[in-house]
């Protein structure tokens, strides 16, 4: 039995009833919504915001590295998979991650609609793109339709992302903007703000990386798409 | 200047020595102290129980009796509290709710009256030793009583003011709370007692002698030899 | 006194009693309350953004019938269900049928404190599906089969020694005294759980109504795996987490992890709008949002007490809360604990075996400074108690309120009465605390001070004499 009606009508009784001022105190209805104020403080510049989101990243563990050129991409995840021994790795059908992880000729796996999980979950590395980097926080924001899904972004224990100099992004309320109008009419059904590896403090408050989700995060910003 | 005095229902009863003591404090700042006998409770008690119609009755005795005075100095935090934050919504359907209200605008907590009203704060006091000071909750959360009692205590000769951790946290008390749970109000001075003998103090004062007696309860168990005072007791030493 | 609350005082006698449990839980909450205040300070306006997180969760409330239909109309859109479960009842009832139709055997939930509200894993369990919790508290109590000490930090009561002895005793892993060796156990163990499971049940932190969207904070990744691998994802969600608007997540999760957590933001905030969408490669086929009323709308009926509703659970008035730091988490016997369980639980659920746990404060209110949305936990409590005696007008303690009152309308009266408390006192000194002593209660643990000759009336008169 489906309690839609019941439930409601309880609330619309409930709320006939006002709160009590002494509780609410100001009796203004609306929040004052200019967020960015309150939270804390962003650089003026894309170089301060590139400096900050830099210095979030590696408080957050996270590794994060300016690249000047696809070429020059290429270099560095070709070193990241002899490093790290990757014996087969995972992307998505994106126009910056798909070229690239292809000529670091490592077993590719790019995920699609008949995949197994399993085959992702063996995967020693998964490599994405992203829709923004969020200075404020060091967060990368990923979507189901920009980093190949749910799982790529989360199943392998290495998580690269490939971002762009125009995604970097002062704040989390810009990167809502971002959101708002980039996916005005088909949202994507997961969108996730990652920041920093896969953690826990659940062992004493000892803090351990590679809880769950990837022990490892690699973000190369490329100034450049040539 | 005149001013009434409120003194609370267990200073009266169980440390009347603090009542004198702030008598002496006041009149010593030039003030003529006036003490009406009729004052009995400021219905604290049965407010915290949750009876509400308790201390309803008894709220209404006390605007009563301080209706026309022009100052109320009470050495309490939380009966200066129960007055001037609960009283409006305690006596909301009473008749006395507006005497209620103008008569919280004048009621004072010691230490405010003296360094918020007076300006006062250097009272010649000499007490020598070290203390650390026992911020009491409701007075802390709900009257703001935090550097008035320091700045006082700053200025007695000879004394040395320490913080101690958790000096803001909780003694226990709480009313029938020390009774009904005893186990876990215990727990709570105990652990002021730890951070009390960390901070290696002669004195823990307090502008709450309700806290006092709880601390200095569980001090007094396990024998050690350090010494609750109400501010009025250290403000009077010479 | 209720079976509840005589077991309320025996839990509390044992952990006030154990110096060891009571000396790690500061220590643990302490370090919590140092990386609060951190974070707090890289706010460039705390105050300022709690004020605004706290006007958004009343407005939440003001409209919660509207935001509640907005939310599930987008869901259903995008080819979720949605489902309002009048009972914690009906929500188990209705994941059962879910998982018997799609014959779901196997189950992964990450942390959902509404699930434990309802009994969902021992209802799941008694109809013969396997549920493996997957947050690394939540697994280590599972395990043990205990409930979680705290609604953020589920195992914190643990060292790691205990944490190893139940990985070996449940698992056979191998004995270790390294956080990092014990963490991949769990790792490698869930790892299978995600790629099999048929079911992935999560909570919320959130639901957004304008977009409408499920919220999820977490830090291992466990919410991310559990809502993405399995081919049905259930979120069950309490009608009162709903918000507004998508971007006021982006002032409602930095103050959630900073108070919570002591981080800017944790690791993964995920928001789910549906199912895997038309040209997505993975996610879940269904996806279903239970609605869970279960007393909630009793508590926004009463209009003191719907200020408790506004609560982000994050878990600040337990760190900071003095009976909670020497009682511990497990002595409430509470799906939710510290002043916000203590402040809810009667309502959510009786009056009569719960009020117990609004009487144990001493209301110091330091719950009510630190909450982020500036809910009145103490004034709750107060509000609670209140109820308690209007109801119970006879008793004992009714009785001795009636006469207090009695005696304190009448200043000679009043007086009297003292002179006879000081005589008692002075006369039961020597029981010190024994069974024959009236002020027992208090004498058994802590002294009484001398009982003064004369009281400060007395002396008075004295002086003017």
């Amino acid at each position: 039995m489906n309690g839609r009606a019941a439930i409601l009508a309880r609330i619309q009784s409930a709320l006939a009833r006002p709160t009590d001022v002494s509780i609410r105190g100001d009796s203004s209805t609306t929040a004052d919504r200019a967020f960015s104020r309150f939270l804390p403080r962003v650089g003026p510049d894309a170089d301060a915001l590139a400096r900050q989101f830099a210095e979030n990243a590696a408080s957050l563990h996270a590794e994060f590295h300016h690249v000047d050129s696809r070429d020059h991409l290429v270099e560095r995840l070709r070193e990241l998979a002899t490093e790290n021994d990757w014996r087969t790795i995972a992307t998505h059908d994106g126009p910056l991650a798909k070229p690239a992880s292809e000529a670091l000729r490592v077993p590719l796996h790019c995920v699609g609609p008949d995949d197994d999980a399993a085959t992702l979950a063996q995967c020693d590395a998964g490599i994405s793109e992203c829709d923004a980097l969020i200075a404020q926080t060091g967060s990368v924001l990923v979507t189901a339709a920009s980093a190949g899904g749910r799982a790529l972004s989360v199943l392998t224990p290495h998580h690269v992302v490939l971002a762009t100099r125009s995604q970097l992004t002062p704040d989390l309320p810009t990167a809502f903007e971002l959101l708002a109008r980039k996916y005005a009419d088909a949202c994507p059904s997961m969108i996730s703000f990652i920041t920093g590896p896969s953690r826990t403090g659940d062992i004493e408050r000892t803090l351990v990386l590679g809880a769950h989700g990837p022990r490892r995060l690699t973000l190369f910003l490329l100034e450049s798409e040539e | 200047m005149k001013v009434s005095i409120f003194i609370p229902c267990f200073i009266d009863q169980l440390y009347p020595s603090i009542g004198l003591h702030t008598v002496t404090l006041l009149e010593r700042v030039g003030l003529d102290v006036e003490f009406r006998a009729e004052q009995t409770c400021c219905g604290q008690p049965p407010f915290n129980a949750g009876r509400c119609r308790e201390a309803r009755a008894i709220a209404e005795h006390f605007v009563r009796v301080f209706q026309d005075a022009d100052l109320v100095i009470t050495p309490s935090g939380s009966c200066a509290a129960m007055i001037k934050r609960h009283y409006v919504d305690l006596l909301a359907d009473s008749e006395c709710l507006q005497d209620a209200v103008q008569l919280g605008e004048r009621v004072w907590e010691l230490s405010q009256f003296l360094v918020d009203h007076l300006g006062v704060v250097d009272v010649g006091a000499r007490l020598s030793g070290r203390a650390t000071i026992h911020d009491g909750c409701h007075g802390l959360r709900e009257l703001g009583i935090r550097s008035a009692p320091r700045r006082l205590l700053e200025h007695v000769r000879d004394l040395r003011l320490v913080e101690a951790r958790e000096s803001e946290t909780c003694c226990g008390f709480g009313g029938l709370f020390a009774v009904k749970f005893p186990s876990i109000a215990t727990a709570m001075a105990d652990v002021k007692c730890g951070a009390i003998a960390e901070a290696g103090v002669d004195y823990v004062i307090s502008c709450d002698a309700s806290c006092l007696m709880h601390i200095q309860g569980l001090l007094d168990r396990r024998g050690d030899g350090t010494k609750c005072l109400h501010l009025a007791e250290a403000l009077v030493s010479a | 006194m209720t079976q509840t609350a005589r077991q309320f005082q025996r839990n509390c006698d044992t952990t006030t009693n154990d110096a060891d449990h009571r000396s790690w839980i500061r220590i643990a909450l302490n370090q919590a309350g140092d990386a609060r205040s951190t974070a707090q300070a890289r706010f460039n306006d705390w105050d300022g953004a709690c004020g605004a997180a706290s006007q958004i969760k009343w407005e939440s409330l003001d409209h919660l019938a509207e935001n509640l239909e907005s939310f599930e109309a987008k869901l259903l859109a995008r080819g979720a269900s949605v489902h309002w479960a009048e009972t914690g009842e009906d929500a188990c009832a209705y994941i059962l049928r879910v998982a018997a139709e799609r014959h779901a055997k196997r189950i992964v939930k990450s942390k959902c404190m509404t699930t434990e509200e309802i009994g969902l894993n021992e209802r799941l369990e008694a109809a013969g599906l396997k549920v493996v919790e997957s947050d690394l508290g939540e697994f280590i109590v599972q395990l043990r089969k205990e409930p979680p000490y705290h609604f953020v930090f589920p195992a914190m009561h643990l060292r790691r020694n205990r944490i190893s002895e139940t990985f070996e005793r449940e698992i056979g892993a191998a004995p270790t005294e390294d956080a990092e060796s014990l963490t991949l156990t769990a790792r490698q163990e869930l790892r299978n759980v995600f790629l099999s499971a048929d079911i992935g049940i999560s909570g919320a932190n959130f639901g957004v109504a304008d977009t409408g969207m499920i919220s999820i904070t977490e830090n291992e990744g466990n919410a991310r795996l559990t809502t993405s691998i399995p081919r049905i994802h259930i979120a069950v969600m309490g009608i009162e987490k709903v918000i507004p608007r998508l971007a006021d997540l982006a002032l409602l999760l930095p103050v959630l992890a900073t108070s919570a957590t002591g981080q800017t933001l944790t690791c993964y905030n995920t928001m789910i709008g549906g199912p895997r969408q038309p040209g997505e490669v993975d996610g879940p086929d269904e996806f279903h949002v239970i609605l869970l009323d279960n007393g909630r709308t009793r508590l926004l009926a009463d209009p003191g007490l719907r200020d408790a509703l506004r609560c982000i659970r994050c878990g600040a008035c337990l760190n900071i809360c003095p009976v909670y730091r020497n009682i511990g988490g497990h002595a409430y016997d509470t799906t939710y604990q510290g002043p916000i369980g203590a402040v809810i639980t009667p309502h959510l659920q009786d009056l009569t075996n719960w009020k117990h746990l609004a009487f144990a404060s001493s209301l110091c209110g330091a719950c009510t400074e630190t909450c982020p949305v500036g809910i009145r936990l103490h004034d709750h409590l107060h509000h609670t108690r209140s109820m308690v005696a209007e109801r119970k007008t006879s008793g004992l303690e009714a009785m001795m309120a009636r006469m207090y009152a009695f005696a304190a309308l009448r200043p000679g009266l009043f007086q009297w009465c003292g002179r006879q408390m000081r005589r008692t006192l002075r006369m039961t000194t020597r029981f010190r605390g024994g069974r024959l002593d009236p002020f027992r209660a208090w004498r058994h643990t802590r002294d009484l001070p001398a009982a003064p000759a004369k009281s400060f009336h007395d002396l008075w008169k004295e002086r003017k004499a």
